[in-house]
């Protein structure tokens, strides 16, 4: 299971399969606020066969993302390619596009309807599509047989009849995942896909979101507020902090050697527990309707608090001057003041 | 590995989804017979359908014309007439059992009106959102503020009366607090995470709404038109009372009104008023127990304590 | 003296199918002071444990064993003396600090709400009590005139915090009390109750599924499964040096990061968490346990002493220390 590091992640020889290209998607604020600028700027790629980690705080526009990358939200401007074309938001090309790009949802319970019984949960994705759906399958229950057995139900048979509510959190999980597979996707786009799974049930469904990789070549973009589950399977990890990147490139240097301060703290945080002093940033995730001027991490910096970055001279930078946006690609990259700004 | 895997084992899709079906209709008539007013409801129900649907076999034309009619007027009960005789002399036990055709057609058929509109219309407000559920929800709160028995009386003297005019009445009037709850188990069933994973399998609005929207919202439709039939019944019993459906037919209302017009409410001839008053609050009352015991099966949460 | 002293207690609810054990027979014993973490899944009974604590169970719930608080028995202590320990002697801090918070009243009145009926006080004095309860949790003493959906969710668990020191309880126990929210706010959560509870010398019992939050933010861990403990021991060797497999299943679900064994290899364990209505034969992990004896079917260890402070519930502790069958 575990292969060496680093040779799976970042293949840049490669053409990504799904990128964002200057992405911004701005809903209307509430009554008072301006409108809010969930995700402000983002170019990202997702290459074949590579698992990303998207991280970030709640209301870092994470999900908003995750969701125009799905074609589920339109973006107020940019374009998201999938496999070197521009994604049509015309009905039928939208269609075709569901099929290679699927998703999973954090809350399995939730994302089943309970009057549905497994098979036509899993099944679901297959009537909608009809034949097409099928592939190699001459017969739906043997396709969705095969899913669900990807999946890690097995024997599937035993599933088909049950409801959401007679299965575990675990199993629901997967049902879920089965009924993404069934489609034969190339992306799986999922949102938080163990947060509300109980730690021993957790492991084992990111080994299976690892297998699907090595098994059936899926590339996978996993949506998360927790660092460990990106050190457990990502190749590459992408920090969100408000509506922008942050800082991206491959696990073990981005995890191990952060540069962005943001960045910096939020591995702190989880280190805690082996007895490395926290950086513990105040106050509370941004409004993305009250983006800062300069640098919009600046108000909690701990390296402007801290004299850093008036010791190496920018800190007029770091409260006027915005940020360029990151370039995708699979390179190490920080937005930040402090690091010379590579392009 | 399971795509060779023994195809006869695997039930085919059809076969799952009947299973399914009648499994979960039997847990529903378990549930149903547990509930005590709601077997009695139904009974009523059944026992006062059965008669209506078999009137025409015991109840002939002659019993019930105004000029053939068997008794003479305002008899009090007797043997022959064990509930006596209106003001035009007939049984007053035909005249009850006849009514009840009319009554239960109407109220059914008003019913069905109101709620396909009231469904239709929540529905697509709740579903499409925007300029379409503003426009939808604006002309249901335009009906909800009419008062409807006037806009329903309004209608019927202005239409060709009737039995269709009096549905029709009831019908467009009925329907605008359907719409709301309708609408209202709508937003709650689109807000739910399996609403956006059907998305982005790539479903349809057409797909969630018949697939996901609407089993989730009938157990609240099917509640309700249970409840909106004792209000039709009792809105047709008003309007016939109120000389707005055909005199012609004999339904309760017509019967009351009757009575009414001949003083036999001064004159204390209890058993032309009794009769189709009683009818009407029985059938009235059946139809709102099955109501509430649906309600309690569909949605534990309302019926608190036993 | 210990300030909470748990024996043997047990708790069972009825269902359909009968009698269903949430806490299975459980010993713990807290010192005046000290910081206990409980960790374990959903199920696995510790919420259960913290409500028994102070008779906050449903109705229908079966208690059985002594909880002693100060040497007290609070389960067979009267009404009166109850609602004089709640609050003011112990309080809870609840998950949800959404629903536990009432939407339709200003924070202040719900802060000044312990202090008004437990301390015997004029209705105005309670004002200045709040402000200073306020700013000692982190937030302006003008929170006290918001309401609770004007607040986000890490300023609506510092009012909860607030609420639970009012009236300078001794033991505050914390049921998932960050599991909601943020890694960040998560930290200074932990980081403001740390230093409450440390400054006043008040117990913490603080419940979580995370092992690595328990051990930064407590002195001892305490692992149930199954409505039982099966390990208990400091906070530090019960996360670095688990004894039962299942603490180390815990242990690394959330992985260290640098730690190149968890790279691309998350670890989780077989199956589910059992149904509490229909364990297992044996030792209550024993389906899931990856060294699983034979011996493991039939019967189900009790704690074992395992080492200085340490106490484990597997035969594999048994076998490692030989003393351990007798102590």
């Amino acid at each position: 299971m575990t292969t060496p590091e680093g040779d799976i992640g970042g293949q840049p020889a490669q053409s990504p399969i799904l990128s964002a290209r200057d992405l911004r998607v701005q809903f209307a604020g509430g009554p008072g606020a301006g409108r809010a600028r969930a995700v402000d700027g983002v170019n990202l790629d997702l290459y074949p066969r590579e698992i990303l980690a998207l991280v970030g705080e709640s209301g870092c526009g994470k999900t908003t993302l995750a969701r125009t990358l799905l074609g589920l939200v339109r973006p107020w401007s940019g374009e998201v390619w999938f496999a070197g074309k521009v994604l049509s938001y015309a009905a039928p090309s939208l269609k075709t596009y569901r099929r290679q790009v699927q998703l999973v949802l954090q809350d399995p319970t939730g994302s089943l309807n309970p009057r549905h019984t497994v098979y036509e949960a899993v099944a679901e994705g297959l009537r909608i599509h009809g034949a097409r759906a099928l592939g190699s399958f001459t017969d739906e229950a043997a396709k969705v047989a095969d899913a669900l057995s990807r999946a890690g139900l097995r024997p599937p048979e035993r599933f088909f009849l049950r409801y959401p509510h007679e299965l575990s959190g675990g199993q629901r999980q997967r049902v879920v995942i089965a009924g993404a597979l069934v489609l034969d996707p190339q992306v799986i786009v999922a949102d938080e896909p163990v947060a509300s799974l109980d730690a021993s049930v957790r492991g084992e469904v990111l080994k299976l979101v690892l297998a699907l990789r090595d098994d059936s070549g899926l590339s996978a973009l996993v949506v998360t507020h927790d660092l460990a589950l990106a050190w457990n399977i990502a190749d590459r990890v992408a920090v969100m902090y408000l509506g922008r990147i942050v800082e991206t490139g491959p696990v073990e240097k981005i995890l191990r050697s952060p540069e962005h301060p943001y960045t910096c703290a939020l591995v702190s945080v989880i280190s805690e527990a082996r007895g490395k002093e926290p950086v513990i940033l105040g106050g509370e995730p941004p409004d993305p309707a009250r983006i800062p001027k300069g640098c919009r991490f600046h108000p909690r910096c701990p390296a402007l608090a801290s004299g850093a970055a008036v010791a190496a001279g920018v800190e007029a930078s770091c409260r006027g001057i915005d940020l360029p946006i990151l370039p995708g690609g699979s390179d190490a990259r920080v937005a930040c003041h402090l690091y010379p700004i590579s392009s | 590995m399971s795509a060779a895997q023994a195809p006869a084992a695997i039930p085919s899709p059809r076969r799952i989804t009947w299973t399914r079906r009648t499994r979960s209709l039997a847990r529903f008539g378990r549930e149903y017979a547990r509930h005590r007013a709601g077997m009695w409801g139904l009974a009523v129900l059944l026992v006062s359908i059965a008669l209506a649907l078999a009137a025409p076999l015991f109840i002939s034309a002659r019993d019930l014309s105004a000029v053939t009619a068997p008794g003479s007027p305002r008899q009090a009960p007797s043997l022959h007439f064990p509930l006596g005789t209106d003001a035009y002399g007939r049984s007053m036990v035909a005249v009850t059992i006849w009514g009840a055709r009319i009554s239960l057609l109407v109220g059914l058929a008003a019913t069905v009106m109101s709620m396909v509109i009231g469904s239709l219309v929540g529905l697509l407000a709740g579903h499409f959102r925007a300029w379409v559920a503003t426009v939808l929800m604006r002309v249901t709160d335009w009906f909800l503020v009419l008062p409807t028995l006037v806009l329903a009386a309004a209608l019927a003297s202005v239409l060709h009366r009737g039995v269709g005019t009096v549905i029709i009445a009831i019908g467009v009037t009925a329907w605008p607090g359907t719409a709301r709850l309708v609408r209202a188990q709508t937003l709650t069933v689109e807000a739910r995470p399996y609403i956006e994973r059907a998305r982005a399998l790539g479903a349809g609005d057409w797909h969630i709404i018949r697939r996901h929207v609407l089993p989730n919202v009938m157990p609240v439709i099917l509640a309700q038109t249970t409840l909106t039939v004792s209000a039709a019944v009792l809105a047709e019993a008003t309007l016939a009372f109120l000389g707005l459906s055909d005199p012609t037919r004999v339904s309760w209302g017509t019967t009351l009104q009757l009575a009414q017009q001949v003083g036999a409410v001064s004159a204390g001839d209890w058993w032309i008023l009794l009769p189709p008053g009683l009818a009407i609050v029985l059938i009235a009352l059946a139809f709102t127990l099955c109501g509430r015991s649906l309600e309690a099966i569909f949605n534990p949460r309302l019926a608190a304590g036993p | 003296m210990s300030l909470l002293e748990i024996t043997d207690l047990t708790v069972t609810y009825p269902s359909a199918s009968g009698p269903v054990l949430a806490v299975r027979g459980v010993d713990l014993a807290m010192d005046e002071g000290e910081k206990l973490g409980l960790a374990g899944e959903s199920g696995c009974g510790k919420s259960t444990l913290a409500l028994s604590l102070l008779r906050l169970l449903p109705r229908g719930a079966r208690v059985a064993g002594t909880i002693r608080f100060d040497g007290e028995d609070i389960l067979t202590m009267g009404w009166g003396r109850l609602r004089a320990v709640r609050w003011a002697a112990a309080s809870i801090v609840f998950q949800g600090a959404m629903h536990a918070l009432n939407p339709v009243r200003s924070v202040g009145d719900q802060v000044a709400e312990p202090i008004l009926v437990h301390e015997k006080v004029p209705k105005a004095a309670p004002r200045r009590k709040v402000a200073e309860l306020l700013e000692q949790v982190g937030l302006a003493p003008s929170t006290a005139r918001a309401y609770p959906h004007q607040l986000s969710g890490g300023q609506r668990q510092r009012v909860m915090i607030a609420m639970a020191l009012a009236c300078s309880p001794r033991l505050i126990v914390a049921d998932e009390p960050t599991s909601a929210l943020d890694v960040m706010i998560q930290a200074q959560i932990l980081r403001l109750v740390d230093r409450l509870v440390t400054d006043r010398g008040i117990s913490l019992l603080l419940i979580s599924h995370d092992l690595s939050v328990l051990t930064s933010a407590c002195d001892r861990l305490a692992v149930m499964y199954a409505g039982r403990i099966v390990e208990e021991g400091p906070a530090g060797q019960v996360f670095s040096d688990p004894l039962h497999p299942y603490s180390s299943a815990l242990a690394a679900a959330y992985p260290r990061i640098g730690d190149a064994t968890a790279r691309r290899n998350p670890q989780g364990l077989p199956g589910d968490p059992p149904d509490p209505s229909h364990l297992p034969e044996g030792c209550s992990f024993q389906p899931r346990c990856p060294v699983a004896l034979g011996e493991c079917v039939r019967t189900d260890p009790p704690l074992w002493p395992a080492g200085p402070a340490r106490r484990a519930a597997c035969v594999h502790v048994r076998d490692s220390c030989p003393g351990a069958a007798h102590g």
